[in-house]
């Protein structure tokens, strides 16, 4: 199979503005009579069917929620970078090309990544036109904070509630073109089949989950937003309900799922504290603007400290390991996301952890607090203050800062962040894998575009912090209404796609029996088991380390897991009404496929770069060795029940050079 | 800790509902919702149907979970949402009584699960500000000043999980409604549209069936993200403002 990027000529810095000059389009009263099905609502989701009905398109949205302001972009909760230059700390749109090309590990598209810097100086305006209560200086402008991986301030927010806040930006421009008519929105339906007629991608099954009664819904064209993988893992930051049936099934009808073994591993989570957990939380990045990351130098005091008998307060600053300033003096506590995951790895590996399970580290604010302290100290007059006073002013400035994060951390935890340093580890986060999508943000399946996190196209192997949010909605707000006009200028003659079609009729069928198939098993284990099973398989051998002959192990793990799953799984309750048991074991179904097709991703990448770490790949200080010459190549993945097929689009880079990345 | 819970059952809207009573077995370190898995994992164990409850983010942030937890929404903890409250709070021996959001403007769909799309209506009237994407002028054209900037954030921060609603013992939805208002109204982009979108949003809210506000303050202290009962004042000085002060009725 020929993977065309379709990157457009020119370079670098003008191929977006060119194109989209010059790009085919689709005349207003054209426009009216084109549908287009849009799946997910999150940011990406949201924002591109508010603004393809703005433009004039039929948009039909669909959602697994009850309601689209749930959708997981909801929880990001950080930031949102742009190259704005705000600061006038010598940011620009190549800076922020460079970091983000640089930060992925040299294993994304030029092209694609430069766009993405140029529009999101526009995400910034359009939110604040919508009214988002980004943060401000006393000056009534919008403040920045710094995020990892990068030497400049550029990172706009909302408290700890960007995502939330840009996601109800999106939800109301969504909700006033449901008002308006021009957008018809399904909540509480699920996709469970694309529909191809004559090759393109034309229409959606879904399975409305109050009544569980299967429906068809018909487009000239199909665009996936609906987010990334990282439940495959069970334990992940992702809400649970994220899954990735929609973007699975499309897999299956032929789209490549590119890169599946890219996975983030966020550092700052709080650790897990049994075996009942459900699920982790993030503790945002943010947070390493002001906190450091320690264990104690000692292990006999990392082992008084898991036995319970001694804190982290009993530990004199000599024999604390700041180890990522010690080892990353240039970026310190900001190094990227995949660097610090696996410093702390190393650490705990070594015996450092501090907490029952021995995989945990320190991330202390009382540097922070004291700085702070005095300077507000200061501010108010008071040269000469106490250590209660600083202590007190410094506290109130971090929790104007960080007041949500510590209050989340101290419910979960039971322990007051401001006194005592919080306890934290690496976590499933993200997915930089995914569909696998042109320029035109367009799978190798004609019409059908996959957008956000459920492509894969932006952040190669490694994404930097407050990214995602940028990312999401650069497509949505100021990519896809121009590039799906690329396709759908050539189906202006296409009449309105019916539902009745054969080809429906066929995905609908086929979708019934996978649902009676699941219903029929009639095993002895529940769902979830089987989905823990497989978190625990793909977190050992395809987590933060991997090494071939783990993964050829896993390989085989997850296969036996599968057979087990469909013969001895139980799906309780009936397929007519609303039953979440039903929706969970067709997305763990997906996962157990998914899982294999990451794992041999992870085999065939016989690298380390980003989020993929092969052991057998290392320098000697045990940094991620890349191989470049071999290995400079998006992996995009054709399913196939038995032996997957790859598939490789070489990376071009001809405006960085490929250096091993330093964070020193 | 052993607990004795008794949960509400029912089949759909048009049943009538009743208590089931079950013991389930869990530990202090644990979330509520998982103390609730961990129900569910015994009842699918014996043939059983699971209890219908919704959950997504278990982060307090999404909205989604909702449960009437001893008569108090999102349960014992102020300013929680209901995955966020921990087994820490409840002791052995302990017995939970669980029910779902009770107001007619949001049926019951299935046990715990309610039907909130009423809320996306209310948005859907006017909670919104109109612009198109590429429309917008520089980001940092408009200064906005700190604390009005910050107070905004405060309205903004609503879930949308309808606790305000169920806590009210008139199934008002003012807080929800106000909350929207008030950010979109601290906002200079908002101000333009904010007499037309009071009126729209208010004479939706009362065509969803949600009743009026007696100042019980109820919806304030159950608000897991402690939203304040200002909002409401701010609400209802503008609705006036804009029915007697305007030409223009939605």
């Amino acid at each position: 199979m020929n993977l065309d990027p379709k990157i457009p000529a020119g370079e670098l810095d003008e191929k977006w503005t060119k194109f989209r000059s010059t790009m085919n389009l689709v005349a207003p009263n054209n426009k009216r009579r084109i549908d287009i099905i849009v799946v997910g609502t999150g940011l990406a989701g949201a924002s591109a069917a508010s603004t393809l009905a703005e433009l004039g398109y039929n948009v039909k949205a669909f959602t697994f929620h009850d309601s689209p302001r749930r959708a997981h972009s909801i929880a990001a909760q950080g930031g949102i970078n742009a190259a704005k230059n705000y600061q006038n700390d010598g940011d620009s749109v190549y800076r922020l090309f460079y970091d983000t090309i640089k930060g992925g590990d040299y294993r994304s598209r030029e092209a694609n990544v430069h766009r993405l810097a140029e529009v999101s100086r526009n995400i910034i305006d359009q939110a604040v036109a919508q009214g988002v209560p980004f943060a401000r200086e006393y000056g009534g402008l919008l403040a920045n904070r710094s995020f990892g991986g990068v030497q400049v301030s550029r990172t706009f927010y909302a408290r700890g509630q960007t995502g939330q806040q840009l996601l109800l930006g999106a939800y109301q421009s969504l909700s006033r073109q449901i008002a308006l008519g021009n957008v018809e929105m399904f909540n509480r339906h699920e996709m469970l089949d694309l529909v191809k007629i004559d090759g393109k991608a034309r229409g959606i099954i879904t399975r409305n989950l109050l009544t569980g009664k299967l429906e068809r819904h018909a487009a000239h064209c199909v665009v996936l937003a609906t987010g990334g993988y990282g439940n495959v893992f069970y334990l992940s930051t992702n809400a649970m309900n994220s899954n990735v049936t929609a973007a699975w099934r499309a897999v299956k009808r032929g789209a490549l799922m590119a890169n599946p073994c890219y996975t983030q591993i966020h550092p700052t989570c709080i650790p897990q504290s049994g075996e009942y957990q459900s699920k982790l939380t993030l503790m945002s990045e943010s947070l390493r603007n002001d906190g450091r990351v320690w264990v104690p130098a000692k292990k006999e005091d990392a082992a008084a400290i898991r036995e319970g008998k001694k804190t982290a307060l009993d530990i004199p600053e000599a024999d604390r390991d700041y180890y990522l300033e010690r080892r990353y003096p240039a970026f310190g506590n900001l190094v990227p996301r995949d660097v610090a995951s696996r410093a702390a790895k190393v650490e705990c590996d070594k015996g450092h952890g501090i907490v029952r399970t021995g995989l945990g580290v320190y991330l202390d604010f009382s540097n922070a607090i004291q700085r702070y302290g005095k300077s507000a100290a200061h501010t108010d007059g008071d040269h000469n203050p106490s250590a209660d006073t600083i202590k007190t002013l410094g506290e109130a400035v971090i929790k104007e800062k960080y007041g949500n994060l510590f209050q989340i951390y101290e419910k979960i935890s039971g322990e007051n962040p401001y006194k005592m340093p919080m306890k934290i580890y690496p976590a499933v986060h993200y997915t930089m894998g995914g569909l696998w999508v042109d320029y035109n943000l367009e799978t190798n399946v004609p019409g059908l575009f996959a957008l956000g996190e459920a492509n894969f196209s932006d952040h190669g192997a490694n994404r930097l912090g407050a990214s995602a949010l940028m990312q999401g909605l650069a497509d949505g707000y100021f990519v896809i209404p121009y590039t799906i006009g690329q396709f759908l200028s050539g189906e202006i003659r296409t009449p309105k796609i019916s539902p009745d079609a054969p080809e429906f009729a066929a995905a609908e069928k086929a979708t019934q029996e996978k649902l009676n198939k699941l219903m029929n098993v009639k095993g002895k284990q529940s769902v979830e088991s089987f989905h823990r099973r497989l978190g625990k398989i793909m977190w050992e051998y395809c987590g933060m380390s991997r090494n071939a002959e783990g993964l050829k192990k896993a390989r085989q793990m997850v296969r036996d897991l599968r057979d087990e799953f469909w013969s001895d799984v139980f799906v309780p309750g009936s397929l007519e009404d609303y039953n979440p048991e039903v929706e969970k074991a067709g997305r763990v179904a997906d996962f157990l496929e998914l899982g294999e097709t990451m794992i041999l991703d992870a085999l065939d990448r016989e690298e380390s770069c980003g989020g993929h770490f092969r052991e057998e790949h290392k320098t000697e200080e045990g940094e991620a060795l890349r191989r470049d010459e071999e290995y400079a190549y998006a992996a995009a993945w054709e399913w196939d029940d038995q032996n997957p097929i790859v598939h490789k689009e070489q990376l071009e880079f001809k405006n960085v050079e490929l250096k091993t990345r330093s964070y020193k | 800790m052993k607990l004795t819970l008794k949960v509400w059952r029912q089949k759909n809207a048009n049943d009538k509902g009743h208590f089931d009573t079950f013991s389930v077995e869990a530990n202090e370190h644990m979330s509520f919702l998982e103390m609730m898995d961990v129900l569910n994992e015994t009842l699918i164990s014996e043939g059983k149907e699971p209890v219908a409850f919704e959950h997504d983010c278990r982060e307090g942030i999404c909205g989604t979970c909702n449960m009437v937890i001893d008569g108090r929404p999102h349960g014992p903890v102020q300013g929680t949402t209901t995955c966020q409250v921990h087994m820490r709070h409840y002791k052995d021996g302990d017995t939970i009584v669980i029910e779902p959001w009770r107001a007619n403007s949001f049926p019951v769909i299935k046990d715990l699960v309610v039907d909130r799309t009423s809320f996306d209506r209310i948005i859907q009237a006017g909670g919104y500000i109109s612009i198109n994407t590429g429309q917008a002028q520089d980001g940092n054209a408009i200064a906005i000043e700190k604390d009005q900037a910050s107070s905004a954030m405060d309205a903004a921060e609503c879930i949308g999980c309808g606790a305000c609603v169920a806590a009210c013992p008139n199934a008002s939805a003012m807080l929800f409604t106000s909350a929207k208002i008030s950010h979109l109204a601290q906002m200079p982009q908002g101000q333009i549209e904010h007499s037309q979108r009071v009126q729209a949003m208010v004479k939706q809210m009362d065509e969803e069936g949600f009743g009026m506000c007696s100042n019980t303050g109820a919806c304030e202290v159950e608000c897991p993200k402690e939203i304040s009962i200002e909002n409401i004042a701010r609400m209802n000085r503008s609705y006036i403002g804009s029915v007697l002060g305007s030409d223009k009725s939605v």
